[in-house]
């Protein structure tokens, strides 16, 4: 295998529920061992992508390859394959943490002492050890999510689909999270995560931003900074909110955001730091202005930016 | 596509499950409890005070004395005297009496002929109870009576006719149990899964749709057999119900309708969306099932539209088997047509059901 082989492939990969397009023709290309970072608003249609992907949702136009089977014919061979952690705590609630992964790996056909094996060692790895007798559905949220993701690698899969692994667990406990999905990565396996964490995007090899069920981005984090069409400024003033309210809907502010007592501002192409100080003194505010280095999160409204007056972020 | 590893695992987890379930645990057991004791108990109680009325056309020294010597078991309350068989009817009609003794002008004569029974009882048929405790009294002895002469009491029957022995509800309410449970809980067990959001996980995984079926159901084999003991030993105990026939034929039998009644939960279960509705249905199944089976009613009194929509339902056979085992000590070679009957249902129900368990969220 060579390491630039493509293990998703999707063109045109569209989903429809009744006339509403929830995945608008979609391609998508994630290689061996990439860590492929999901973005995109809530109801953008990552979850359905990925219910797709995996063959438990069937397109409604378009073509998906993955590890080599055609979704969705080939489905129930690629689902020996791959794991999938649900976006939704889908593990038993009324089974124990050691039952359920006992469970998940006769059904996944391990041999009964390679599975006790494989256990003990993710229930260490993932700190649960302690918690084997507990009743999956007592535990606390980042223990679930560390309990779904033991169940989702108990089969080594080579192909690991995450919807919003993190979204109840503490930053240090994400930190730990991630180190354990880069684990997997380097050992070989390929993961898809969805996230909402700007953190955690910078962290992927790659990264797809969602839009409305369209693909509105696309690259590594290094690639997308980069081709950010805009600049990003830092105002500082006495009266951020004063000074957010002077240029909201402006000509030229693709986003607002005020972080601490300063004011991020996303600008568009030909604006410069100048620009800005000038209409806040026509505001009557008095401000410092400079640029600073664009993150993730400008990339991130940029590409999903639909009408930027309305979108008012504090 | 079987693989009897994984299988067994969704039998264990389902076990598993169902200990910490303590309702569900409870109403295995519960339910034949209650419900033979309901039952069992309604149809033996010995009620006294039923409320009542005479009419003694005779009016004669010896037709007061049986009057007054009936009112003295207390089994009926002869709270009105009445002149008019017309009057008897109306407060019967009215459910003002459940019950009602009449004694002919002829009374004195039939007494002393014995040919024909000198008083009648004429009793609200509609009530189980009522025609229970009437019978009691029909053995009443008259003076000057032979025991073994014609009946000296005529008991008549209003509103249904063909009475329904206890004996004979015991050996059909082990049908209606295991209608009641089995259909629900395998209606609920697919469902929940969905409901809970446990299926999409579960269909990620390489288990098949005949593995997940059979894992559901095969747990609830095993509490069906459980139950149809409680109910058996229950009947026993508590009401002296006859098993003339053979243990093994009425277990065989048990076993083929509870795989019957988990192939129609089953079938429920993949219909329904969410594990109200699939409860909706499944009592929906319950009535046509409880009602036309002959449970209820007589099977040859019905309509003969209804007599075939009867034959499509299990518990139709079931009762056919059971009684004929239970109380008439009829083996399977001569009941196999509700045998074969039974064994059908389950499946085309099972075949249509395995077919609509789609590894798919769509
Ligand atoms: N079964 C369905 N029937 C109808 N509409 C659906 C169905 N599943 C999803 N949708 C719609 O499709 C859109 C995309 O949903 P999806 O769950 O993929 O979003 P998402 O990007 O995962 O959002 P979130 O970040 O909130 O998880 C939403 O508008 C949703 O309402
Ligand atoms: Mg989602």
């Amino acid at each position: 295998m060579n390491s630039a082989e493509t293990v998703i492939r999707a063109r045109g990969l569209t989903k429809r529920f009744g006339d509403f397009t929830a995945v608008d023709s979609l391609d998508l290309d994630v290689r061996r061992a990439e860590v492929f970072g999901f973005l995109g608003p809530n109801g953008s249609g990552k979850s359905t992508t990925i219910r797709m992907l995996c063959g438990l949702l069937s397109p409604s136009a378009g073509e998906i390859e993955v590890l080599g089977c055609r979704i969705p014919q080939d489905a129930e061979a690629l689902k020996r394959r791959i794991g999938y952690m649900t976006q939704k705590f889908s593990l038993y609630d009324d089974l124990s943490v050691g039952e359920n992964l006992d469970f998940l790996a006769a059904v996944h056909g391990l041999p009964r002492r390679e599975a006790r094996q494989r256990i003990d060692e993710l229930l260490a790895l993932y700190r649960l050890d302690d918690r084997r007798r507990q009743l999956a559905g007592t535990l606390s949220g980042g223990q679930k999510q560390r309990l779904a993701l033991a169940g989702a690698v108990l089969h080594k899969p080579d192909l690991l689909f995450l919807d919003e692994p993190t979204s109840a667990v503490d930053p240090q406990s994400r930190r730990d999270f991630w180190d354990s999905l880069f684990e997997l990565a380097d050992a070989g396996t390929t993961l898809l995560v969805s996230t909402h964490y700007m953190d955690e995007a910078e962290r992927c090899t790659r990264l797809g931003i969602l839009d409305e069920g369209r693909l509105a981005a696309d690259g590594s984090p290094e690639e997308l900074l980069a081709q950010l069409p805009g600049t990003s400024l830092l105002v500082e003033c006495e009266q951020p909110r004063q000074a957010q309210r002077a240029l909201q809907g402006g000509e030229g502010i693709l986003a607002l955001a005020q972080i601490g007592a300063s004011l991020r501002v996303l600008v568009e192409e030909g604006q410069s730091a100048e620009d800005i100080r000038t209409r806040l003194h026509e505001a009557g505010i008095d401000a410092e202005v400079g640029e600073t280095a664009p993150n993730l999160e400008d990339v991130f409204v940029t590409a999903t930016r639909r009408q930027p007056a309305d979108r008012e972020e504090t | 596509m079987m693989n009897l590893r994984r299988l067994g695992s969704i039998v264990l987890k389902e076990l598993r499950q169902l200990r910490r379930d303590r309702l569900t645990f409870a109403m295995i057991v519960g339910i034949p409890t209650m419900q033979l004791i309901l039952f069992g108990y309604a149809i033996n109680l010995d009620v006294r005070g039923l409320e009542a009325a005479v009419l003694d056309q005779a009016n004669t020294a010896r037709s007061r004395e049986l009057v007054a010597e009936i009112g003295a078991t207390q089994v009926l309350d002869l709270r009105y005297r009445l002149s008019t068989p017309q009057e008897v009817d109306n407060l019967l009609r009215a459910g003002k009496i459940s019950a009602a003794l009449m004694l002919p002008n002829d009374f004195e004569t039939r007494l002393e002929r014995g040919d024909r029974p000198a008083l009648q009882i004429v009793v609200d048929g509609s009530d189980q109870v009522v025609q229970a405790s009437a019978r009691q009294l029909a053995s009443f002895p008259l003076p000057g009576r032979a025991a073994n002469d014609v009946p000296g009491i005529e008991v008549l029957n209003l509103y249904n006719p063909q009475r329904l022995a206890p004996v004979n509800t015991v050996p059909g309410l082990i049908g209606v149990i295991l209608t009641m449970t089995m259909v629900l809980f395998t209606a609920m067990a697919l469902v929940r899964e969905r409901e809970r959001g446990n299926l999409e996980m579960l269909i990620a995984t390489p288990v098949s749709p005949w593995e997940l079926t059979l894992g559901k159901v095969l747990p609830f084999v095993g509490i069906g057999l459980v139950q149809v003991t409680v109910v058996l030993l229950l009947g026993k105990l508590l009401f002296a119900v006859p098993l003339r026939g053979s243990l093994a034929a009425l277990y065989s039998a048990a076993l083929v309708f509870i795989c019957a009644s988990l192939a129609l939960g089953v079938f429920i279960s993949t219909l329904a969306r969410s594990q109200f509705q699939a409860m909706q249905m499944a009592f929906f199944t319950f009535l046509p099932q409880i009602l036309l089976s002959g449970f209820m009613f007589p099977f040859a009194g019905m309509p003969k539209v209804a007599q075939w929509l009867a034959e499509i339902l299990p518990l139709t056979h079931f009762l056919r088997l059971v009684r004929g085992i239970m109380l008439r000590g009829a083996g399977l070679a001569e009941l196999w047509p509700a045998l074969a009957s039974l064994a059908l249902f389950t499946v085309v129900m099972l075949g249509i059901a395995v077919t609509r368990v789609s590894k798919r969220l769509d």
